[in-house]
């Protein structure tokens, strides 16, 4: 069987590079299963959830917004908002999921933060088959991320130890992901446009209704700016 | 609390608005057609404004004039903030702010 030799030296390669991502979503997944759980959902959420959205961020604000009134407006532009940076994933992964049949349309379905970090830097070896490559790290990371918020969403129920505050994982998760970012900048021009946009409008719009008009301003400052933006190479 | 329907309408929400931006690249640029500039400067742009952006999103609910009045919130965002930069280790530096600020809600405020 010349083809499950194919298949068995593609995942054989791509395990190891999936090997941090079990343990962080391992980690975060768990905590996220558990969070929906403590936050009232049975882990039926977490399961469906990590499925079909498989991208982390979007899933613990998910929990807010569906604790929160029904806004599904809102909901769609928050989503598509968080997730706009993987328009440019897309991008970067034109050339490399070109002609991969089938298997691209999963790849670019589970193209998350982690999966294209490994599939658009991993050295894949000779002898390797690029597309079962990338597919096995796809399906590893969702395996992982699915099993680990599932499981947090079942063990929800049977933990002992107050759980209360657990869901600033997600908080510390994002300054982390802003620091790695800071560090990658010249200059902090667009974060600075982040934060402030976001406090000037949750003081004047209030909770419920400041993330609309924050990420409109943001588009629109980022548009406004770009001269003075690209020219200090405010970014990268 | 919302119906079982709203939920499901909110969840397909997440879904689509996620697929969307995965899928869109592929459908535009499907040939050897250049990708615009305003959109490369913006993916080079966009997600330190909107990290930024979460970052407050997730401290929404706080009150500054009442209940703990964020300190919890501002200790763990320092604390994580504080252990990254000096080791740069993701799953350290998210296990130290959250516990931080697990025990100061459960034990102090």
């Amino acid at each position: 069987m010349r083809k499950n030799n194919i298949r068995r030296r593609a995942f054989a390669a791509a395990f190891p590079n999936t090997i941090p991502i079990f343990a962080s979503f391992w980690f975060l997944g768990l905590a996220y299963g558990i969070y929906m759980n403590t936050s009232g959902f049975s882990f039926w959420y977490p399961a469906i959830m990590s499925l079909t959205i498989f991208g982390g961020s979007l899933e613990f604000v998910a929990v807010s917004m569906l604790l929160s009134p029904f806004a599904p407006v809102t909901a769609l532009l928050l989503s598509l908002m968080m997730q706009a940076r993987h328009l440019f994933y897309g991008i970067a992964m034109l050339d490399k999921y070109k002609n991969l049949g089938w298997k691209k349309y999963y790849l670019i379905f589970g193209l998350c933060d982690e999966t294209f970090s490994i599939n658009c830097t991993a050295n894949i070896p000779e002898g390797v088959d690029r597309g079962w490559f990338y597919f096995f790290v796809t399906l590893l990371n969702h395996a992982y991320w699915f099993t680990g918020a599932t499981i947090g969403g079942i063990a929800g129920t049977f933990l002992s130890f107050d759980t209360k505050g657990l869901g600033f994982v997600m908080t510390s998760m994002f300054v982390v992901i802003f620091i790695e970012q800071w560090f990658k900048e010249k200059k902090h021009i667009t974060a600075f446009i982040g934060i402030g946009a976001a406090i000037v409008c949750r003081l004047i719009f209030g909770e419920a209704g400041f993330m609309v008009p924050t990420m409109i301003s943001i588009l629109l400052m980022i548009t406004l700016l770009r001269k003075p933006i690209e020219r200090s190479g405010g970014y990268l | 609390m919302m119906t079982l329907s709203q939920q499901i309408i909110i969840i397909l929400m997440c879904v689509c608005g996620t697929m969307a931006t995965r899928f869109l690249p592929f459908i535009i640029f499907s040939d050897k057609r250049p990708t615009p500039k305003y959109v490369c400067y913006l993916g080079k742009v966009l997600p330190a404004a909107i990290f930024g952006m979460l970052i407050i999103y997730c401290v929404k609910n706080v009150n500054l004039f009442s209940q703990s009045h964020g300190i919890p919130e501002a200790t763990g965002i320092a604390v994580t903030a504080l252990v990254h930069i000096l080791k740069r280790k993701m799953l350290l530096s998210i296990a130290a702010g959250t516990i931080c600020y697990m025990f100061l809600v459960q034990y102090v405020f």
